[in-house]
């Protein structure tokens, strides 16, 4: 299992590309030149006519979205793409026509402000993308030009066939095919940080027949190159070299990419394969994948429903204006009723013989004037407002680990507030619950056990055992050795070179070497203090090489034909050198689960050294070597208990002739330059990886990260719920899920395997048919025995709220197969949602992904995956939300996800804190919104009433458009980035508080319309009171009455009025920011209404002076505005104000008891306070575990 | 996990390129704020404030509007001789004598300054066409006086242009009221009945009004040519248009007392109409208070809300006593009582 996590990415790759692929696969190499596999690169001579007519793209890169031409209507049609903006556009454009109810500027402006702004930040962006294009294309590189020396030219101007050389320390302008290097043999050394975030070392070579010295090299004439045309699969590359009439095949080895560095290598020369876009990062490079969150897919249907009432009133308004408007020429046509209104020399707006059209026209003025109903700067709003969300998550201190130096990062701003809303968080184990950073515990060599170290899931089974650790605290004590990373083994059997007195020390010595000899690792002697260190692609295996230096074996060089070592030899006890040359790395791959070296020692032996999984390396033993077998699976069953990962350790010794024979198949299969050349080669390393003899097994432990069982135990008390998905065997998963209290003692197992011996003995007879057949019904069985335990404890107990805690499934990955077929899914998630723990062993990254797809879509249900490598990215993505963990293995998780932070527990402040702070924000904010804008859309319809629905409204057009941009946006803004229900310290020690964003409760329909009625109430209220007390007496003490001017301003101030102190009553955090921005909104209403006054009144019209001169004199204006504004928040006042008493939310009763704690310790009378619990308390609490044994048994 | 304070000072000093986040109060999201929460004693003492500031406020208003001495008049129906109310269009549509008398009986004393209001009813001023039908700036300036286009169709006649023009101005209330108290005349003031700002800004010093009134229809009421726009008072207030279907004008200021008992003869002219569209007309004399004319609303309004706020307070005030609930209950907030589930 060791080399599990190594090439996921490639196993990944296969996984799709196979897919894609397979069509190709039975063509042979021959067939170069055919579909997929097209490209042919003319070595050093780019200028070929040839290649001239091949026409490959340059090296010039643009990641822009935009071009300076294309911009603005590209833009543009961006934004437009939003049907509110739609709207927008179609009301501005019929603004200009006399249909309009108010001047065509005072719509264009917001709409222009609120695309402007939008489209500035694109702007913005993509200026910051452009200038790193200009600097990427600008940069230098020595290439060969035709008077054969090397000259530096610009990125850009490369092309396919160039010849370049890279320094030391410098990126790749593009993918390389390795030709030389400053090392004789070709060897060179990359990091590739950039690509996928590894920052290990990866050795690459060249081919032998190019590795030449740098003069002759220039002569490097008449290759060709064909390979495969340009993907984005990073660690695959087919392809051939044909030179001097001969053909070579190329492989990954041989590659260079694109902004990755050369390390360690003076300098390289390759030629250009790939360029620009062809580039497999530039074709890697595809956006975060979009996703919107469940709140904004609701505000979408928000938005409808306000389109409908908009409709709805506007033809409504339409009715009664026809009738009116028909009634006003008498039917003889000779009579006018409201000659006033001319209506006999009328247009055809107002036409009463027409009235039919005339409504027909009233009605689009209508939709335009209640357009206030559909917040125009919505969209705009909540896009500010994630934004400044998501610098508040990556600026947050408790997310930033330290040795890693990581920050938690929102690569995206769309989800913020479905961090709040997560049902189920299915994790990835290796890496994420724990640290992958692997340490040699213990092993088992010729079936005797060494190791004397207690491994963290020891303790904890202890610990939850209620053992004593004592005895076992001493035994760890008593380990005298400084502390290595990665080696945590103590033996006095073994260390300090006393194995040599071990009666096998001969097959000890054999064990060590094959761990010092069969990897990838690359060794790295510190100049000064002669100390090595290992740059492994996987943490075992530096784990391995860690161990065998400990103990006497110590790998210090590392070239492309030859492994040294530094040796103490059993007999004599010396220290000796010996080099191995190798022969064949047979790698690893997650099928092959196992890799192998062969190697010729010093003695002129050929050896066949192999390490792997359990599960494939027993059924490839000898008979000769089975002596230690049934020891070895005790010990490696014990060391899966103690959630260690094992690898079975063997070897074989293999005969010149053999050898010959198998290589000759061997190097044919390599050559191949077809995708089915992978499967030949495994079928040909097959052929040799036999007959082995045991030596032992490994056991390294991947250490739980820190704060994961906390976390977790918080996370479920919270009411999420949790899945496990591993690799890992079931006994070790079973103990690591002890070991983070994903499952507790007391809980019920049901365990769901294949593992039975009625299949085993089916599999033998190898009948595949049967074999699923009875697979499938054992699998059926089980659900369904699964399913009768817990329904019969839920009977019996009646306290439904424990029901989730009692069982845990654990379910292995053949039985996951079976389950996640159509026919059971169904049964699978029912039986796996009465479940508290799911863990799905020995899965697939296919199936994290599709075990990820049957919860979402079966639930209907806010999933987080959470994984750190490669091959949770398919999981990442599956789910709604992605969360990648930086950690060690590399970038790809990341750059999948949606949120990245550094450490498991960051989970725990990610979800209860800032996940349930941006929920609650930005429901607030939706639901606010849309209060605001009803309340004062509705006036406007209120007021149509009085003006026989001609399509006049009560206030300034400049009042109106200035509405939504600045006189109530930015206290909503201010609500949706700062407020918060109780402080982050809170959240935390009341997870159950959370629930608030699972269930929906801030944003469930009830309260979406409640606060829409609470508009439409506040509307009428503000409308009715302030025509009744600005009637027709006088308003003034100078006998003057109130005309259309000061009625709508006074009206416009009580509007602005309550919504802004709506605001204030219902944000529960008042910071300077709120008060500056609340009351400020309502301070610049004043100010616009004094300087657009004092325009002169062609501009101002009806606004002219009309404060100053007219209603601020007036004491009844302002008496008007308090008695409006307060009649207005009382029914919201009061709704709260019993809500509290009677149906209290989560975080009120938090909130008071925190108050009524600071209270009582200020009081220091802390005595006991009755134990008996407020009815309404319990109601709510009863309210709430309802809700929850509702939503376990969805169906 | 410990407050992030400590952390803030010891980030390491020497790595200037450390990704920790920068602490601040801000970013950490730990501004100092004030929280409020609704207690029991907050709601009483809420409700209890604004009733003990509406209800006064509410007194206070009441008796200010009760202080006025308003006589309305509707005269629109009476002023039509009775042979002719059968038809009234026609009547006003003719050229028959339009003068009505009409007495009025003070019932209070009334103290100068008097206002003299005319009130319109189901009249909409607010209609968007006639709202629309006006030129600010050929009202405002000579030079303008083609700027007709939002007019229509009052713009021109035979191509030369209306001054002032549209339908408001067309429209023009020209109802006029002689007042004699105990067959004294009254003088009825009708200077500054606009406001300032209009007479000043709005309507210009050299405008004077041009081919007004002689379209094929007469609208309303006809202006004397010799006098400037600005000193038009009648126009400027009529022109103001009233948001509301139901508006009182300024007609003018009587400025002297009237005492309790006096009789006032209204000798009027009836020449607007507002037959055809079935509007009130209504003579109003009124005083007015701080708070302007006689209006109830606003004092029964707060009293109202006052009121309710008063009731609710002590809805609340024995909720509590009979129920008394202590505040958020912690224990209940975790329902994580399983066995060996850790802490």
């Amino acid at each position: 299992m060791a080399g599990e996590r190594r090439h996921k990415g490639m196993r990944l790759s296969k996984l799709y590309s196979f897919k894609c692929l397979k069509p190709f696969s039975k063509e042979d190499h021959s067939q170069i030149g055919s579909r997929g596999y097209s490209r042919v690169v003319f070595c050093n001579d780019p200028d070929n006519p040839e290649a001239l007519q091949l026409n490959y793209r340059g090296n010039y890169v643009s990641t822009t979205k935009y071009t300076a031409a294309n911009f603005i209507p590209k833009s543009l049609f961006e934004q437009f793409r939003r049907v509110a903006n739609i709207y927008f556009l179609v009301v501005a454009f019929v603004s200009f026509s006399p249909l309009a109810p108010y001047t065509a500027p005072s719509v264009l402006a917001p709409l222009l402000f609120v695309i402007g702004a939008t489209m500035v930040k694109e702007g913005v962006e993509d200026l910051r993308r452009r200038r790193q294009d200009i600097e990427a294309n600008n940069r230098r590189v020595l290439v060969l030009s035709k008077n054969g020396e090397f000259s530096k030219t610009k990125w850009k101007n490369l092309r396919v066939g160039d010849l370049v050389k890279v320094h030391k320390d410098e990126y790749f302008p593009a993918d390389l095919l390795l030709l030389s290097s400053s090392y004789e043999d070709g060897v060179c050394y990359v990091e590739t940080m950039n690509l996928d975030g590894e920052t290990n070392l990866k050795l690459k070579h060249a081919l032998e027949i190019t590795s030449v010295e740098e003069s002759s090299i220039k002569n490097f004439r008449g290759g060709v190159i064909k390979c495969e045309d340009p993907n984005e699969h990073l660690y695959s590359f087919v392809g051939t070299l044909h030179y001097q009439g001969q053909q070579y095949p190329l492989s990954p080895q041989q590659m260079l990419l694109r902004d990755s560095k050369l390390r360690n290598t003076d300098f390289i020369v390759g030629v250009v394969v790939f360029t620009g876009h062809d580039t497999k990062v530039m074709q890697n490079a595809t956006d975060p994948p979009s996703k919107r969150s469940k709140i904004e897919r609701k505000m979408d249907k928000i938005v409808y429903i306000l389109f409908s009432i908009l409709i709805v009133i506007a033809f409504t308004g339409s009715v009664f204006f026809g009738i009116i408007t028909r009634r006003d020429v008498t039917d003889d046509g000779k009579k006018m009723r409201r000659w006033y209104l001319r209506p006999d020399r009328t247009t055809v707006f107002y036409e009463p013989r027409r009235a039919v059209l005339a409504s027909f026209f009233h009605f689009l003025t209508a939709l335009m004037l209640y357009g206030y109903l559909i917040p125009i700067s919505l969209y705009v709003s909540i896009e500010v407002v994630k934004v400044l969300q998501s610098i508040f998550i990556n600026q947050d201190q408790e997310m930033y680990h330290e040795e890693t130096d990581r920050p938690a990062r929102a690569r995206t701003s769309n989800l913020n507030e479905e961090l709040g809303q997560v049902d189920t968080i299915l994790s990835d184990k290796t890496g994420t619950l724990t640290c992958n950073s692997m340490e040699f515990v213990k092993c088992s060599i010729s079936g005797t056990a060494y190791g004397r170290g207690m491994t963290e899931v020891e303790l904890a089974l202890r610990k939850q055992k209620g053992m004593s650790m004592r005895p076992q605290d001493d035994e760890i004590k008593a380990n005298p050795t400084k502390s290595v990373k990665g080696f945590n083994f103590w033996d006095e059997r073994v260390v300090d070179g006393q194995w040599i007195n071990q009666p096998n020390a001969e097959l000890i010595q054999k064990f060590f070497r094959v761990l010092a000899i069969c990897h990838t690792a690359i060794p790295d002697v510190d100049g000064e203090s002669g100390e090595i260190s290992y740059e492994a692609e996987s943490p075992d295996e530096a784990a391995f090489v860690i161990a065998s230096r400990e103990l006497g074996f110590e790998f210090f060089a590392r070239s492309q034909t030859h492994i040294s070592l530094h040796e103490i030899d059993h007999v004599s006890g010396e220290k000796v050198d010996r080099v191995y040359e190798l022969l064949h790395v047979l790698e690893f791959s997650s099928s092959r689960k196992r890799m192998s070296v062969i190697v010729r020692n010093p003695e002129n032996r050929l050896l066949l050294l192999s390490k792997g999984a359990d599960s494939v390396m027993f059924e490839r033993l000898a008979k000769h070597g089975r002596q230690f077998e049934r020891e070895t699976k005790e010990h490696i069953k014990r060391y899966a208990e103690a959630g260690l990962r094992t690898l079975v350790i063997a070897y074989r010794e293999v005969d010149e002739e053999e050898y010959r024979i198998w290589e000759e198949e061997f190097l044919n299969a390599k050559t191949l330059v077809t995708e089915d050349r992978d499967a030949l080669i495994d079928a040909a390393a097959d052929k040799i990886e036999k007959d082995l003899i045991l030596l032992g097994s490994t056991a390294v432990e991947d250490k739980l990260q820190k704060g994961v069982p906390d976390c977790i135990e918080k996370l479920s008390q919270a009411g999420v719920k949790i899945w496990v998905l591993t690799g890992d065997k079931t006994e070790t998963a079973i103990n690591i899920g002890y070991a983070c209290s994903l499952l507790r003692e007391g809980m019920e197992k049901i365990l769901i395997t294949l593992d039975s011996p009625d299949i085993e003995t089916l599999e033998k007879q190898g009948d595949k048919d049967a074999v699923a057949k009875a697979s499938f019904q054992s699998i059926k069985k089980q659900l369904r025995e699964g399913m009768s335990q817990t329904a019969a404890a839920a009977t019996t107990d009646d306290s439904a709220n424990e029901k989730p805690e009692m069982f845990g499934l654990v379910i292995d990955g053949k039985s996951l197969t079976f389950a996640l077929d159509k026919k059971l899914e169904k049964e699978f998630l029912e039986l796996a949602s009465r479940c508290g723990s799911v863990i799905c062993c020995r899965s697939s990254p296919k199936q994290k992904a599709l075990v990820t797809r049957l919860v979402k879509t079966g639930t209907g249900r806010t999933t987080l995956a959470i994984g750190d490598g490669a091959n949770d990215v398919g999981m990442l993505q599956e789910a709604d939300i992605g969360v990648g963990i930086s950690g060690a293995e590399g970038m790809q998780a990341v750059m999948a996800s949606d949120f990245a932070i550094a450490q498991f527990r960051f989970l725990e402040r990610l979800l209860l804190v800032h996940g349930h702070w941006c929920y609650r924000r930005i429901a607030m904010m939706i639901c606010y919104f849309f209060y605001k804008n009803l309340t004062f859309g509705f006036t406007l319809f209120w007021y149509e009433a009085y003006a026989s629905f001609s399509g006049k409204p009560a206030y300034n057009d400049w009042y109106m458009s200035c509405y939504n941009v600045f006189f109530t946006s930015l206290p909503v803004i201010a609500l949706g980035v700062f407020d918060q229900d109780v402080s982050a310290r809170l959240c935390l020690k009341y997870p159950l508080l959370y629930q608030e964003g699972v269930q929906n409760i801030l944003f469930s329909w009830e309260r979406i319309l409640g606060w829409m009625l609470n508009g439409i109430i506040s509307s009428m209220i503000i409308f009715f009171l302030t025509i009744n007390t600005l009637a027709s007496q006088a308003f003034r003490k100078d006998g003057q009455v109130v005309d259309y001017s000061v009625l709508g301003v006074t009206m416009y101030s009580c509007v602005v009025w309550t919504v802004n102190c709506q605001m204030a009553i219902s944000i529960n955090y008042f910071t300077w920011i709120q008060h500056c921005f609340i009351w400020g909104s309502i301070g610049v209403w004043y100010l616009f209404l004094v300087i657009y006054g004092s325009l002169p009144p062609t501009f101002s019209t009806t606004a002219y002076q009309v404060f100053v001169e007219t209603s601020a004199p007036s004491p009844i204006c302002w008496l008007t505005l308090v008695l409006v504004t307060f009649s207005a928040l009382l029914p919201y006042f009061t709704y709260r104000a019993f809500q509290i008493k009677f149906r209290p939310m989560y975080h009120d009763i938090i909130v008071e008891q925190r108050r009524t704690e600071r209270f009582e310790s200020g009081t220091r009378t802390a005595s006991a306070v009755s134990g008996e619990l407020p009815v309404q308390v319990e109601f709510t609490l009863h309210h709430l575990k309802a809700n929850l044994s509702r939503r376990d048994s969805w169906n | 996990m410990p407050s992030n304070t400590a952390s803030s000072s010891s980030a390491p000093a020497g790595s200037s390129k450390s990704k920790r986040p920068k602490y601040s109060k801000f970013t950490q999201q730990e501004l100092p704020a004030c929280k409020p929460i609704l207690t029991p004693g907050w709601v009483i003492l809420t409700f209890l404030v604004i009733s003990v500031i509406f209800i006064p406020l509410g007194v206070v208003s009441l008796f200010a509007s009760q202080d006025v001495v308003e006589i309305v008049d509707r005269y629109d129906n009476d002023c039509v001789p009775t042979p002719a109310r059968a038809n009234k269009v026609a009547y006003i549509q003719g050229g028959s004598d339009k003068s009505c008398n009409r007495t009025l009986v003070v019932p209070k004393k009334m103290k100068q300054p008097i206002y003299v209001y005319y009130q319109l009813e189901n009249f909409y001023q607010n209609h968007r066409r006639y709202v629309k039908s006006r030129s600010d700036s050929q009202l405002r300036s000579v030079k303008d006086e083609n700027q007709i286009d939002a007019c229509k169709p009052e713009d021109d006649v035979n191509g030369r242009p209306i001054v002032p023009c549209g339908l408001i101005a067309w429209s023009l209330f020209n109802d006029t009221y002689a007042l004699s108290k105990n067959n004294q005349p009254l003088t009825v003031n009708k200077r500054g009945i606009a406001w300032k700002s209009d007479r000043e800004h709005k309507f210009g010093k050299n405008v004077f009004p041009k081919n007004f009134q002689e379209g094929n229809i007469t609208g309303g009421g006809r202006l004397d040519a010799n006098k400037s726009l600005s000193e038009q008072e009648d126009l400027i207030v009529w022109m103001r248009t009233a948001a509301l279907p139901t508006f009182r004008k300024l007609y003018g200021k009587i400025e002297s007392d009237l005492e309790k008992g006096d009789t006032i003869h209204v000798t009027l002219l009836n020449n607007y109409n507002t037959y055809s569209f079935d509007g009130k007309k209504k003579l109003v004399l009124s005083t007015t208070s701080w708070l302007g004319g006689k209006n109830d609303f606003l004092g029964i309004a707060y009293l109202t809300v006052g009121g309710i706020c008063f009731f609710l307070a002590l809805v609340f005030t024995i909720m509590y006593l009979v129920k008394p609930r202590r505040l958020g209950d912690p224990t209940y907030l975790s329902w994580n009582r399983v066995p060996g589930g850790g802490r």
